[in-house]
């Protein structure tokens, strides 16, 4: 272990990885129990043109990742309806913003004349690449993102398993909702330069899911799927370390192969 | 200069329509049974076959084709409907692209000097660049997967608005599921050479989204999506050989535009907006007759082709007056 850590870099990647995955695994579980997977992927993918904005305009990505998710986030707010099966015309709305927001991402980072593997950055992240500034942001959003999420998490699971009795006992549904995209999309525009606007959509789901297959009570189910999410993001990164493996196909594996193991026990 | 010109535009004409006709009229169906995610999810999967393809030395469009249907086949066995279908695609989708990963480092590992340009082709679509073959490929496919899904189109729209009452006639729900997943991942996959893995979108979703807004007839609205399809591919070629931006962006742009104008609430700015759309497209009608003709019929045939898409825009319009009131 001590030959593993001796290098900055690892090191970073490590504080980064934990700090993404202890994130990623509780705003997982609301984004599994919510039905929210493609709101999740669709906010992920939104940061690659926020991130070339950002490049193109000479401002930091980051501010660029913030605004487009946040943008994104609060339309899907605004629209109200869960996207959930049988809001059809929703989605196939969501569908056509998010595929022409790709397609200015494609433009900006051609007049920003950038290389393709600017691009893989931007899409698979850089986890063995993080600075110091890096791991000191992620630690201030994951700690913002993690504290909100404490204080609504009640009100919201309420939400999320039964929004109609929730609505009627008074709980502002609609805001918690807001709220809760708002968080993600935080989340996803901090964590999407370390993991990648594609790979930070493995750690939010995959863990998530099999900690509901594994556990109906809501506390014990965050601390499961934050585990797991914690399990396979360190997993994935000492092998990494070890062979010459890309750090993103470990932690999917990891994360799929959970899945699939506890939907073969509990089916 | 004519864009019918070069014969990298003339392929990328008559692929690119019969592709688009393809996934517009499957498309329509796709958002008809709200499995939009499930579309993307394939997109993806297009992407990691791809690669996997390149690295195996298989053909391109067969390994996309095949990882599609196979990742088709995963998704319908771990999900179920609703929430659990939305976390088994999320689920295997993440870890597709993770393979999809490891595929492009060995890419650009195993290749010194490469920057991976092909990852990105991929990924966001290279239809100025078809080889011959993909060319013959991607327009036989396209053609053939029209004609699939219109011949079942009829059981098939019976069993996505009504399953219940569609299996008690005797409507093979299973088949046809199984069938519409097929032509889903082979128009994905081919749909990938054109607008590339992350834009499937513009020709899958969106004009489906316009034709349902435009008409709320089943019939009108699934031949609209395709030829809306259509337009909006060589609306951006066209647009794409006078202007010095990427041909994806400028297909999903053209797609988000006829979007926005099939929303308006009003009438004459709608049939304004497709008209021209389509008035840009006749030049494609042109292009990829001009392929097989000599260039005094395609001058003709491009007229006609133009006049009949204009006509069509026009006709449609009055039939959706009553989807805006309320």
């Amino acid at each position: 272990m001590g030959d593993l850590l001796q290098f900055h870099f690892m090191q970073n990647a490590f504080l980064a990885g934990t700090l993404v995955a202890l994130l990623a695994g509780a705003a997982g579980y609301f984004v599994v129990l919510r039905g929210q997977s493609f709101v999740a992927h669709m906010l992920s993918q939104v940061g690659f043109p926020g991130a070339a904005a950002g490049a193109l305009l000479h401002v930091s990505p980051v501010l660029g990742l913030v605004v487009f998710c946040g943008a994104a986030a609060t339309g899907i707010g605004a629209i109200g309806r869960r996207l959930d099966p049988g809001n059809r015309a929703e989605s196939a709305a969501v569908g056509s913003i998010l595929v022409f927001s790709l397609g200015l991402g494609l433009l900006f980072y051609r007049l920003y004349a950038g290389s393709a593997q600017g691009i893989y950055a931007f899409l698979f992240g850089t986890i063995l690449g993080i600075t110091d500034a890096d791991v000191a942001l992620t630690f201030l959003v994951a700690i913002a993102a993690v504290a909100v999420l404490a204080v609504i998490g009640r009100p919201l699971f309420f939400a999320s398993v039964d929004p109609d009795v929730a609505e009627a006992r008074g709980v502002p549904v609609r805001g918690l909702a807001l709220a809760f995209l708002l968080v993600l999309a935080l989340s996803v525009a901090i964590t999407v330069q370390i993991v990648g606007t594609l790979l930070i959509f493995a750690l939010l789901v995959a863990p998530a899911a099999s900690a509901i297959r594994l556990t109906a009570r809501p506390v014990l189910g965050v601390a499961v799927s934050v585990v797991l999410a914690l399990a396979c993001t360190w997993l994935g990164l000492t092998l990494a370390y070890y062979t010459n493996v890309p750090v993103g196909f470990l932690i999917t594996t990891l994360a799929f192969g959970v899945y699939v193991a506890v939907r073969a026990v509990r089916a | 200069m004519n864009p019918l010109e070069p014969e990298f535009m003339r392929n990328a004409f008559l692929a690119g329509g019969c592709i688009a006709l393809a996934a517009g009229l499957v498309g329509y169906f796709v958002v008809l049974r709200n499995q939009v995610f499930t579309a993307d999810a394939l997109g993806h999967a297009a992407f990691t076959g791809s690669l996997g393809g390149v690295l195996a030395g298989l053909n391109v469009v067969v390994s996309a084709i095949g990882s599609c249907i196979a990742v088709a086949l995963a998704i319908g066995f771990l999900g179920g409907r609703g929430r659990g279908r939305d976390v088994a695609i999320g689920t295997v989708f993440a870890w597709v692209l993770g393979v999809g990963v490891l595929f492009l480092s060995l890419y650009t590992t195993g290749r010194s000097g490469t920057t991976g340009g092909l990852g990105v082709s991929v990924l966001f679509g290279s239809i100025l660049g078809l080889q011959p073959v993909q060319v013959i490929a991607g327009s036989l496919v396209g053609i053939a997967t029209s004609i699939v899904i219109l011949l079942v189109a009829r059981p098939l729209l019976f069993l996505s608005i009504d399953p219940d009452v569609a299996v008690a006639r005797g409507v093979p729900a299973r088949a046809l599921t199984g069938l519409f997943m097929v032509l889903v991942a082979v128009t994905v996959a081919i749909s990938v050479q054109a607008v590339g893995a992350l834009l499937i979108f513009a020709l899958m979703v969106t004009p489906a989204a316009i034709a349902q807004n435009l008409s709320a007839r089943p019939w009108e609205a699934l031949l609209m999506s395709g030829l809306i399809a259509v337009a909006v591919v060589w609306a951006g070629l066209v647009l794409a050989f006078y202007l010095p931006y990427p041909v994806s962006f400028l297909i999903t742009a053209v797609a988000f535009a006829a979007y926005l104008a099939s929303r308006l609430p009003r009438r004459i700015p709608v049939t304004a907006a497709l008209v021209t759309l389509l008035l840009v497209a006749g030049c494609g009608a042109a292009a990829s007759a001009g392929g097989a003709m000599s260039a005094r019929v395609i001058r003709r045939g491009g007229i006609r082709a133009a006049s009949f898409l204009v006509l069509l825009g026009g006709m449609s319009a009055p039939a959706r007056s009553p989807l805006w009131m309320p």
